[in-house]
């Protein structure tokens, strides 16, 4: 599948916001943030403009920007109409969550209350956005029991990290934030790695000849409909290189994964938490935007077998 | 709505079926389908440096040639036209975010409403036959109508009511009908030869049959005796000027 940057910059920001948001409830219950004015009301904004950023960038990807309003309408069937209405309803608890923050002060029940609610509504979006890829039966790489954990890993180590960042910078709880970002980065990477082992062991779920309804046979390729790329190959039957892709590969382990645990470790040790924490945000970043990529890249369509393409 | 209609028995399920063994790979069908699209229903269409190098633009039918080698067939060329197959469980419709792309309770026609439309380009994704063509013009997607604006046409004449592809079809390989009724040629056609439902493993259920390529009932020689045959009829001295020139 053709890997679309306003897609890859929605999954990733989104990540990010909505896993600091989950992550701000978390702390809150538990009493482990900041006791200022200020400290939730602007870390919650900050999460919501992450999570808004990645919604804008998806706005790109439409053909008709301009009738997005249109995508919430059918909730019923569609995961990406039930993540658009679920990324608007985060904000009204998100919102109240500041705003009692603001008005009585974080360990007031009600905003606790709302906390946690900001917490469940974000990573019930982070959960909308990843069946949106695991309901699509045609490509097996997204279609599997993997995506959905991996998208919600993904983003409470995302937002884990962002909060140490943050904490690092307002003498919060950084070191023990930093130790959960520790904990989530290796389940990351075990889930990741856990992915490729199976998408790579994985058998095509359809061949050519059941592609074209023959029950048995040798079918090959004899002349295409067209000779140039059309909508299909170009969209469908995107190819990634052997040796690009297992050095993406080891790419992502190093700056989404290795180089995140190493700085977060160190940092719930104590050593300089402030920049270490901030290495590893920016780091994690980085390599989770190439983790996207590859995720597109290597998803193969049923549909590119009538071209005689790998799916 | 992407939820797909409730209607049990709905009365008509209207679709093709494209018979392999006669398919002779003219793209008559693909060519009528794009030249009566370009002004129907999803008019118009993209089609972008058509006499250059590098044409590009939406055609709801494709035709693809593979070769097949089976026990009952032996060796032969398939032509495989492909198109939207109307499926009874189309998930490019319920993953729709706006309720543009739909299933019609009457007569199962799978459609989209490109005046709601967003392009988020996801039932493309969602339909494993690549039925769905993107068009980057209007900033929405297309596909195949079943030419509703013909089969319903009460200004052409009643034999013309009949999608473009199968009005043009040369060696009538493509027929249009009701399978909803057990007596219509479509109908016929699927229980006389047997058809399989393409990528059946999936489960979309699509409407559209493919009728299989059937043996040859003339007796057809081998490449491999007619290559023999012309070595052997070589005189011995070309065999000998053969082997020298071949050196």
């Amino acid at each position: 599948m053709r890997p679309a940057s306003s897609v890859l910059l929605l999954t990733t920001l989104t990540g990010f916001g909505y896993g600091l948001l989950a992550w701000m409830g978390v702390f809150d219950m538990l009493g482990w943030l900041p006791d200022t004015r200020s400290f939730g009301p602007v870390v919650i904004l900050t999460a919501l403009g992450f999570a808004s950023a990645g919604l804008v960038a998806s706005t790109m990807h439409l053909g008709r920007p301009e009738r997005a309003w249109r995508a919430f309408s059918q909730w019923r069937s569609s995961w990406l109409a039930r993540e658009g209405l679920a990324a608007a309803a985060t904000n009204l608890p998100a919102l109240g969550f500041a705003i009692s923050w603001w008005i009585s002060g974080p360990d007031i029940p009600l905003t606790v209350a709302l906390g946690l609610c900001t917490g469940v509504m974000a990573l019930l979006t982070i959960g909308c956005t990843a069946m949106i890829y695991a309901s699509l039966k045609p490509i097996r790489q997204w279609h599997n029991a993997h995506t959905l954990p991996g998208y919600l890993i993904y983003g409470a180590f995302s937002g884990i990290l962002l909060l140490t960042l943050i904490l690092g910078f307002s003498h919060g709880a950084v070191r023990l934030a930093a130790g959960i970002g520790t904990v989530l980065g290796i389940i990351g990477l075990i889930a990741k790695r856990a992915y490729w082992s199976y998408i790579d062991s994985q058998t095509p779920m359809v061949t050519l000849a059941s592609a074209l309804g023959f029950s048995s046979g040798l079918v090959r390729p004899l002349d295409l409909p067209h000779f140039t790329e059309n909508f299909i190959l170009r969209e469908m039957g995107f190819r990634i290189a052997r040796r690009h892709q297992r050095k993406l590969r080891r790419l992502v382990i190093l700056v989404a994964f290795a180089i995140p645990i190493a700085c977060a470790s160190l940092a719930a040790l104590g050593v300089m938490p402030e920049i270490l924490s901030a290495f590893a945000a920016m780091s994690a970043g980085m390599g989770l935007f190439i983790e996207r990529w590859l995720f597109f890249a290597e998803a193969t369509h049923v549909a590119a077998v009538y071209y005689g393409r790998a799916a | 709505m992407t939820s797909l209609p409730h209607t049990r028995t709905p009365k008509k399920k209207l679709g093709l079926v494209i018979d392999l063994d006669t398919c002779v790979g003219c793209h008559a069908c693909a060519v009528n389908c794009k030249e009566w699209n370009a002004g129907g229903f999803h008019a118009p269409l993209p089609d972008h440096d058509p006499y250059g190098g590098t044409p590009d633009g939406v055609w709801f039918n494709r035709v693809h040639s593979y070769e097949l080698e089976s026990k009952d067939l032996g060796c032969r060329t398939v032509n495989f036209p492909r198109s939207c197959l109307h499926c009874d469980n189309p998930a490019c419709v319920t993953v729709c975010p706006t309720g543009a792309s739909y299933k019609r309770a009457d007569d199962g026609i799978v459609l989209i409403n490109t005046d709601i439309c967003i392009g988020c380009k996801l039932c493309s994704w969602a339909c494993p036959y690549g039925a769905r063509e993107f068009d980057e013009d209007a900033g929405v997607m297309k596909k195949c109508t079943l030419c509703i604006d013909r089969i319903y046409n009460e200004a052409l004449p009643e034999e013309d009511r009949v999608p473009a592809c199968v009005a043009t079809c040369p060696s009538h390989a493509r027929h249009f009908g009701d399978f909803n009724d057990p007596e219509s040629q479509v109908s016929v056609l699927v229980s006389e030869r047997g058809s399989m439902d393409l990528m059946e493993e999936l489960g979309y259920r699509p409407v559209n049959k493919y009728l299989p390529p059937q043996r040859a009932r003339i007796e057809i020689n081998s490449f491999e005796t007619t290559e023999s045959t012309a070595e052997g009829a070589c005189s011995p001295l070309l065999k000998l000027l053969d082997r020298l020139l071949s050196r």
